[in-house]
C-alpha cells in the first residue's frame, strides 16, 4: 500500500523506523517490528544509517513485507552509483515494496568506514528524477525497461529547524518538483520553529510528517545539539530530563516529552514519523500518551 | 588559465537573451595554455558583442585595479560574461562581491567556457578558488562558487541536510559550499544566480 493513499484519504499517518543490524541475523529486529506492527502504517528501514555498515535495507524491507507490514525502503546515494541505485529500486518493485524514502546520505567520514569512497553520483533530487524515469519505463540513460514500468510512492526528508531554513525550503521545493510525494522531517523539538516552517511550505501541497526522536539521556540531547545538523533540543527539555534521573532512565520522561510534542504539532502537519533508535518497545506507549 | 573550450553557443546565447548591456571579459593570462581565442572572437563578432581583454583574471592585484578602472561599465552592465577557466570566473566574481567601491553588492557573472582536465597542471597563479577542470562548468547556476570543489559531496542540486552553523558535516572547520552559494545570492539580491529549473547530473564520461 502506498503511503500517498493514506494521505489522500485524509488520515493522520504514523510511521516508525528500524535500523538493520550489524550482522546477518534478524530475530531481534523482527521482534522489534512485531511490537510496533499494529500501531503504525509503515516502518522505515534505514540504509547504513550514520554511514555505519549494516545489513541491506532492501533485504530487511522484503522480510518485513513478508510478515504483513508496510516497509518504507530508505535509499541513500552515498554507497551506490546510478546503476546500482536503479538496480536496487527495480529489486524493490520485484519484492512488492512500494514506498521509497530518497536521501543523499551522510558522508562516509562520519561512519565506521571513513576511508571508503564516497559515491554521491546522484543526490536526493536526481534520484527522485531517476525513479520517475523508471516509472515512465526508461532508465536514467534513456534505455527502455522490459515489461511493465514499476510504480512507487516516493518521499524525502527536510530539516524544519535548520539554521538556514531558506536553502532547506528551496531544496524541498525542488524535491516536490522532482516528484516527491511526502516528507518526513529531521527530529523536531522546537514547536514554534516547526509551525513557522509549515506555514512557509503549505503552498507546496505535499504532506509533511513531523520527525520525533525519543530523548534517552541528557548526554544524548547535548550530543545532538553539538553534532547533529538541524536538531536543537531546548534547555527546558534538557532540564526536564535532568530533573528526575530514575524517570529519565526508565524512559518515562522521553516518552512524555515525545507525546507532548506530537500533541502540540499534530494540528500543523499530516503525520508523525517516530525514530525510536532501539526503543521500539516504547512506541505504543508514546502513541497512547499522544492520543493516537 | 587552465585548458578551456567555449561553451556550446546556444547555451551562451540563452544567457544573453533579453540582456541589453553585456560586459565581456576575456582572460588572456597564461597564454601558453590552450585558450579558444579565435573561436571566441568569431562568436563575439557574429553577435556584435564588444569585449575587453585582461591578463590573469585570477590575480587579485591586477583585477582589483581593473575593476576600479572599468567601474562604470561593470555597474551599467546587466551581465558580465567571462571567458576564462573556472578559477578566473570564481576569483573575479568574488572580487566584485567584496569590492566596497562598487555600488552594487556583487554582480552576476556567467562563465563562457568549460575547463578541461590537464594532468599535473594547476594554473599559474595560485588562488583560493579551486577548479576541478571537469569540462562542464557549473558556475552559472551557483553564484560562481564551484559546487564540485566547495561541497564535500560535490552536490549539484542544492544543500544537503548535514550543514550545522554554516559548516560541513565532515569537518567543523570547513564552510558548507552550498551555504556560501545561498548567502551570496541573498546578499546580491539575485535569486536567479542560484539554481534553475533543471535537474543537474554529473557527467563522468568527460572526466578522465
Amino acid at each position: 500500500m502506498k503511503l500517498k493513499k493514506l494521505f489522500d484519504d485524509g488520515k493522520f499517518v504514523v510511521t516508525s523506523e528500524v535500523g538493520p543490524p550489524k550482522g546477518w541475523q534478524v530475530d531481534k529486529l523482527l521482534h522489534e517490528t512485531e511490537i510496533i506492527k499494529d500501531k503504525v502504517s509503515a516502518i522505515n528501514v534505514t540504509d547504513n544509517q550514520s554511514s555505519v555498515m549494516r545489513l541491506s535495507p532492501l533485504v530487511v524491507s522484503k522480510l518485513i513485507k513478508d510478515r504483513g507490514m508496510e516497509p518504507v525502503f530508505q535509499i541513500t546515494c552515498r554507497d551506490r552509483n546510478r546503476l546500482a541505485l536503479q538496480s536496487d529500486i527495480l529489486g524493490a518493485a520485484t519484492f512488492g515494496i512500494e514506498n521509497l524514502l530518497l536521501l543523499t546520505g551522510d558522508h562516509n567520514k562520519l561512519g565506521d568506514h571513513p576511508d571508503s569512497k564516497p559515491v554521491f553520483d546522484l543526490d536526493s533530487i536526481s534520484l527522485a528524477y531517476t525513479v520517475k524515469r523508471l516509472e515512465q519505463g526508461v532508465d536514467l540513460a534513456g534505455n527502455k525497461l522490459d515489461g511493465e514500468p514499476p510504480k512507487f510512492c516516493i518521499g524525502g526528508v527536510v530539516s524544519p529547524c535548520s539554521d538556514n531554513l531558506d536553502s532547506q525550503i528551496s531544496k524541498m521545493e525542488r524535491k516536490v518538483k522532482a516528484g516527491m510525494e511526502f516528507f518526513q522531517t529531521q527530529a523536531v523539538y522546537e514547536v514554534d520553529k516547526f509551525i513557522k516552517f509549515m506555514d512557509k511550505v503549505k503552498g507546496f501541497g505535499v504532506p509533511v510528517m513531523v520527525g520525533i526522536v525519543v530523548l534517552k539521556t541528557v548526554g544524548m540531547a547535548k550530543f545532538m545539539n553539538e553534532n547533529v545538523a538541524g536538531i536543537h533540543v531546548p534547555d527546558n527539555l534538557i532540564e526536564e530530563l535532568r530533573k528526575d534521573k530514575e524517570k529519565t532512565k526508565s524512559g518515562q520522561t522521553g516518552m512524555e516529552i515525545a507525546a507532548k510534542l506530537i500533541k502540540e504539532l499534530k494540528p500543523y502537519c499530516q503525520g508523525v514519523h517516530l525514530m525510536p533508535l532501539g526503543w521500539d518497545d516504547k512506541v505504543p506507549k508514546i502513541l497512547e500518551l499522544a492520543g493516537l | 588559465m587552465l585548458i578551456t573550450e567555449i561553451k556550446p553557443k546556444e547555451e551562451i546565447l540563452a544567457f544573453l537573451k533579453e540582456k541589453k548591456s553585456i560586459f565581456v571579459i576575456q582572460c588572456y593570462g597564461c597564454k601558453e595554455v590552450v585558450y579558444p581565442f579565435d573561436e571566441i572572437q568569431k562568436f563575439l563578432q557574429e553577435n556584435s558583442i564588444n569585449y575587453v581583454l585582461q591578463d590573469y583574471l585570477c590575480n587579485h592585484e591586477y583585477s582589483k585595479e581593473y575593476i576600479n578602472k572599468c567601474k562604470e561599465q561593470i555597474e551599467n552592465a546587466e551581465m558580465l560574461l567571462i571567458f576564462s577557466c573556472g578559477v578566473g570566473v570564481q576569483s573575479f566574481s568574488e572580487m566584485l562581491y567584496n569590492n566596497t567601491e562598487l555600488k552594487i553588492k556583487g554582480k552576476k557573472v556567467y562563465a563562457g567556457c568549460d575547463t578541461l582536465y590537464v594532468n599535473g597542471f594547476q594554473g599559474l597563479t595560485a588562488t583560493e578558488p579551486n577548479c576541478a577542470q571537469c569540462r562542464k562548468c557549473h558556475l552559472n547556476y551557483t553564484c560562481a562558487i564551484c559546487p564540485i570543489t566547495s561541497c564535500s559531496k560535490s552536490l549539484l542540486n542544492g544543500q544537503c541536510g548535514g550543514v550545522k552553523n554554516g559548516k560541513c558535516e565532515v569537518d567543523k572547520e570547513m564552510d558548507c559550499g552550498w551555504e556560501k552559494i545561498f548567502k551570496k545570492s541573498e546578499k546580491m539580491k539575485d535569486k536567479n544566480c542560484v539554481l534553475d529549473e533543471k535537474i543537474h547530473l554529473h557527467d563522468f564520461k568527460i572526466i578522465p
